[in-house]
């Protein structure tokens, strides 16, 4: 069931296709035991009732994390508006005429999907710390955007060709030239279509941020492991990290789903 | 240069293949200004691609065309300039849904001749009431019906003053109820002198706005005629044949 309708909504809303990243709640459980409530409320029962019942190592950690979640979504949030950027200009050069300019943006694509995220992290650190020394922190979200501009220009790339073909014509038609009918026309079509899967990235991308705790940038999963490594208490220091990463996008899967069904009704109106 | 002869549309020996599918096969026309123009034939006819071809919308295989004294075929041609003055109204309207009646009909001037808004929003609100549209100018294109949204379309081209008017099929995507709505808008505009050519079946329409009435087949122009003419005594056996279907 959830299945079929699944393909019927790909089929209708074009060639864009959701990367794996994320956790979707599915809009065809109804009620007040479904996965999603299950999993997010479970989730932060836990984080309340550990500290209370065994404040001893819970209650440290979870003072202790803060900054690394601060941290975390720093790094998220400049890596996908980084991110947001290098694919726009990567999606158009995908769909450009000009064979110079497609051909970088493909090669781009191919090569950055290729090379696995934590290679990239290790290359770009050490690659950009060979000619001038970069901070850390600046290496990592570099890494971040450059491989989630990548899926991003994908994802604009889709978006953009699945507005209908008759829209470039009107905006042609009525004198505008190729570039303001992409801008006018074109693309403000292109964000409505896209913000669900740019919305998927986002999430794909604060559970990626993980990895640039490899660089010593101090991100939630490095802030547990730094109390691990002083309180030698693993288990209750990584439990809690999960539990906040499990919280967080649970809660951003949940704001994405809101928009897809906004966006769905105004659609249908 | 001498306007006075000088025909508004000029086509010459138009040719369109599509990989080894021929759409046109050495068309020519002209349509002087303020003439009416309806062409007519069976799907695949070449009569959509032909008005495409007008605003190069498809690029001609071979052959000429013409706005006034702009050379439309050559590579040269400043097309986006010449597309100014061409209006075009589609099948599936193609409306922007993301922008407003209002603001649809004001991205071309803004954008393309750029007007400020205190000359484009007055006179795309007298163009919307010329429609019969007035009080719709903040409606989005989703909250309108088809026939509503066909007026819209015409607006938003007229908006740019062309002095010829493209139709491609403007009524073939409506319900029955609503294709009056666009036809008087249409014919209003014929009677205001506008140069149209118009692919369409509608003939009360044509019989009420055309000077002309060309039937196309193949790629080619079979028989041209007054409205009355064609429709009443057609010359050819394969006109005679169509219009046994569509009557």
């Amino acid at each position: 069931m959830a299945e079929i309708s699944a393909k019927k909504k790909d089929q209708k809303n074009g060639a864009i296709t959701v990367s794996d990243g994320a956790l979707i709640p599915d809009r065809t459980e109804k009620g007040a035991f479904s996965a999603w409530r299950i999993s997010f409320f479970g989730a932060i029962g836990l984080l309340i009732l550990l500290p209370l019942l065994k404040p001893d190592p819970y209650l440290n950690v979870m003072a202790f994390i803060p900054d690394g979640i601060l941290r975390t979504f720093e790094v998220t949030v400049a890596s996908i508006l980084i991110a947001l950027i290098i694919g726009l200009i990567t999606g158009l050069g995908r769909i450009s005429r000009i064979t110079i300019i497609n051909r970088i943006a493909t090669i781009y694509v191919e090569v950055i999907r290729g090379i696995p995220l934590l290679v990239q992290l290790f290359y770009i650190y050490f690659a950009l710390g060979s000619v001038i020394q970069v901070p850390r922190l600046v290496a990592a979200v570099a890494a971040m955007s450059i491989c989630y501009g990548a899926y991003m220009g994908e994802i604009f790339r889709a978006g953009i060709q699945s507005i209908p073909k008759g829209q470039m014509e009107a905006a042609l038609a009525l004198g505008l030239t190729r570039r303001q009918a992409i801008r006018r026309v074109i693309l403000p079509q292109t964000f409505r279509v896209i913000l669900p899967p740019v919305g998927n990235e986002f999430i794909a991308l604060l559970k990626d941020s993980s990895l640039v705790s490899i660089l010593a940038v101090s991100d939630l999963l490095r802030r547990g492991r730094e109390f691990a490594s002083t309180s030698f208490q693993y288990f209750e220091s990584y439990t809690v990290v999960a539990l906040v990463y499990l919280v967080l996008t649970l809660f951003f899967s949940k704001l994405v789903s809101i928009m897809e069904d906004r966006l769905e009704q105004r659609g249908n109106e | 240069m001498n306007n006075g002869t000088l025909p508004r549309v000029r086509i010459q020996d138009a040719h369109k293949r599509f990989g080894h599918v021929v759409a046109l096969a050495g068309v020519t026309m002209e349509v002087q200004p303020g003439q009416v123009i309806l062409i007519i034939g069976p799907s695949g006819s070449g009569k959509s691609t032909l008005l495409r071809s007008v605003n190069r919308l498809e690029t001609l295989t071979s052959g000429d065309i013409w706005v006034d004294e702009d050379h439309v075929t050559t590579p040269r041609a400043d097309i986006r300039r010449i597309r100014e003055e061409v209006g075009m109204v589609f099948q599936n309207f193609n409306l922007f849904p993301h922008l407003s009646a209002v603001q649809n009909i004001t991205l071309a001037p803004q954008s393309v001749k750029k007007l400020p808004s205190s000359q484009t929003l007055p006179r795309a609100r007298e163009l919307l009431a010329r429609v019969g549209l007035a009080d719709k100018e903040n409606a989005y294109p989703d909250q309108l019906s088809g026939g509503q949204q066909q007026r819209v379309a015409i607006a938003r081209a007229l908006a740019m003053d062309p002095k010829v008017m493209l139709f491609d099929e403007p009524t073939s995507a409506l319900d029955p109820e609503m294709i009056k709505e666009v036809l008087d808008v249409m014919l209003a505009l014929a009677q205001e002198g506008m140069t149209m050519l118009v692919v369409s079946h509608e003939m009360g329409f044509a019989r009420a706005a055309a000077d002309a009435v060309v039937f196309m087949d193949e790629g080619q122009i079979i028989e041209t005629g007054t409205p009355d003419q064609l429709f009443s005594n057609p010359r050819e056996e394969r006109t005679q044949k169509f219009l046994k279907h569509i009557l």
